[in-house]
């Protein structure tokens, strides 16, 4: 990053860098030039991981080539709880420390959140059909996952739902926060409760996946997450390019006889 | 006292320790209402009711699985186990392609006359191991896995399999 696009005034104190970045005008000069390149390294990650999985990776021992889709599966349901987890964090700044950036980033991982769980969910259905018979169980796991989903939903619902902004962002956080208990219930859903749905394959403890089937798993796993940021930061620069606009408009408004 | 702050963040952090704990006291009290099956253990404990679905679910017993035909739908006869008490299963219907004899399985329906799980629905559970075929060949030949005792071993520890058997 150029010296020059950052104020000469830097923070003193360690906890001011989080006040400093936290400002929606620097926000936009980090953003701004940041987004080209995010965009094309997440396609070129997603891309490369799901043809390295799909065309060249081996077929699986038990479930030959329906395990595939394993490799849009698996980094869209961590991407869809890493995002919540994302949510939570922001639902917690904005409630204790009131900062604007945390509220616009609130407002603006909920759909995309959403749509990766979307894609977790719809993905796992045309993989259970085959594999286990059935295209839905009502398992701890898959239930969870929808549960996560609905939670996505109705932050979606309920930041947009008042005209004062500021409420809307206060009980939005209440309920994102609220829900963040459901995160590690997803996680350890198939170690506390019989499940239909496997165990965990990747874990702190290692892998349970021949490399030859990790390592595009990974890569697509690092595309999907690239993506999430970049639509979350693309979004979020949107937003606070739309409250600039307004505000011009207005004062222009305001100014003229 | 304190900058507003301050109180805030404590006040958040209060409510969220409460309300994790009231969620896994709450989750923990369901406990047996979340589990999604019974196991063959649970079932020869305490059988439910004839006639009330239940799940039960299990590993396929080896030299178990009979099937018949009697018309155009297969009839399937198998025992279901967790290696320390057996069920018998009928099922009339088409199986998963995934089911087979030391697979695991969870089965739909209830119990019927004679102790056996009379199932509406078989569903096929998998584990979480995945390798190539000719990775699942060598460690059953080396001896480094054998299916009838658990997953297979950690796959950081299979190294000498990728100079025999994947390097294809």
């Amino acid at each position: 990053m150029k010296e020059s696009v950052l104020p000469a005034r830097r923070p003193a104190r360690p906890g001011g860098w989080f006040h400093y970045l936290a400002n929606p005008g620097r926000f936009q000069k980090l953003a701004r030039p940041a987004l080209p390149w995010l965009a094309a390294a997440s396609l070129g990650f997603t891309v490369a991981g799901l043809a390295w999985g799909y065309w060249f990776a081996p077929a699986d021992w038990q479930q030959g080539d329906a395990a595939r889709i394993m490799y849009a599966h698996v980094p869209a349901a961590w991407v869809a709880m890493a995002g919540y987890a994302a949510l939570a964090l922001c639902s917690f700044v904005s409630l204790v420390w009131r900062h604007p950036l945390a509220d616009i980033a609130a407002e603006e991982i909920g759909p995309v959140g959403a749509g990766f769980t979307g894609i977790c969910l719809v993905s796992g259905a045309l993989w259970g059909r085959p594999m286990w018979g059935a295209y839905w169980v009502w398992d701890a796991r898959l239930t969870s996952v929808l549960i996560l989903f609905f939670l996505y939903l109705g932050h979606i619902t309920l930041i947009r739902a008042f005209d004062n902004k500021a409420h809307a962002y206060r009980a939005a956080a209440i309920l994102a926060l609220a829900g963040a208990v459901n995160l590690p219930v997803i996680v350890f859903s198939v170690q506390w409760w019989n499940t239909l749905h496997q165990g965990n394959s990747v874990s702190l403890a290692g892998s349970r996946i021949y490399p030859t089937m990790l390592y595009p798993l990974l890569v697509s796993a690092l595309g999907f997450y690239l993506t999430f940021v970049t639509l979350v930061v693309a979004r979020m620069s949107a937003a606070i390019a739309e409250r600039k606009t307004a505000a011009l408009l207005r004062a222009a408004a305001e100014r003229a006889p | 006292m304190r900058a507003p702050r301050t109180r805030r963040l404590y006040l958040v952090l209060v409510c969220l320790a409460c309300l994790g704990g009231a969620t896994a006291l709450a989750l923990a009290g369901f406990s047996s209402s979340l589990t999604y099956f019974l196991s063959p253990r649970q079932v020869a404990a305490k059988a439910p009711p004839l006639g009330q679905t239940f799940r039960l679910g299990g590993i396929v017993q080896e030299g178990t699985v009979k099937t018949q035909l009697s018309g155009q739908t297969p009839t399937t006869l198998f025992a279901v186990t967790d290696g320390r008490a057996a069920v018998p299963v009928r099922f009339s219907g088409v199986l998963p392609d995934l089911f087979r004899e030391g697979q695991g399985v969870v089965a739909i329906g209830a119990m019927g006359p004679g102790g056996v799980f009379v199932a509406d629905e078989v569903l096929a559970k998998h584990g979480a191991d995945y390798m190539p075929r000719d990775v699942e060949q060598a460690l059953k030949e080396s001896g480094k896995w054998d299916p009838r005792f658990g997953p297979p071993p950690a796959a950081d520890s299979w190294g000498g399999e990728k100079a025999k058997g994947a390097g294809t």
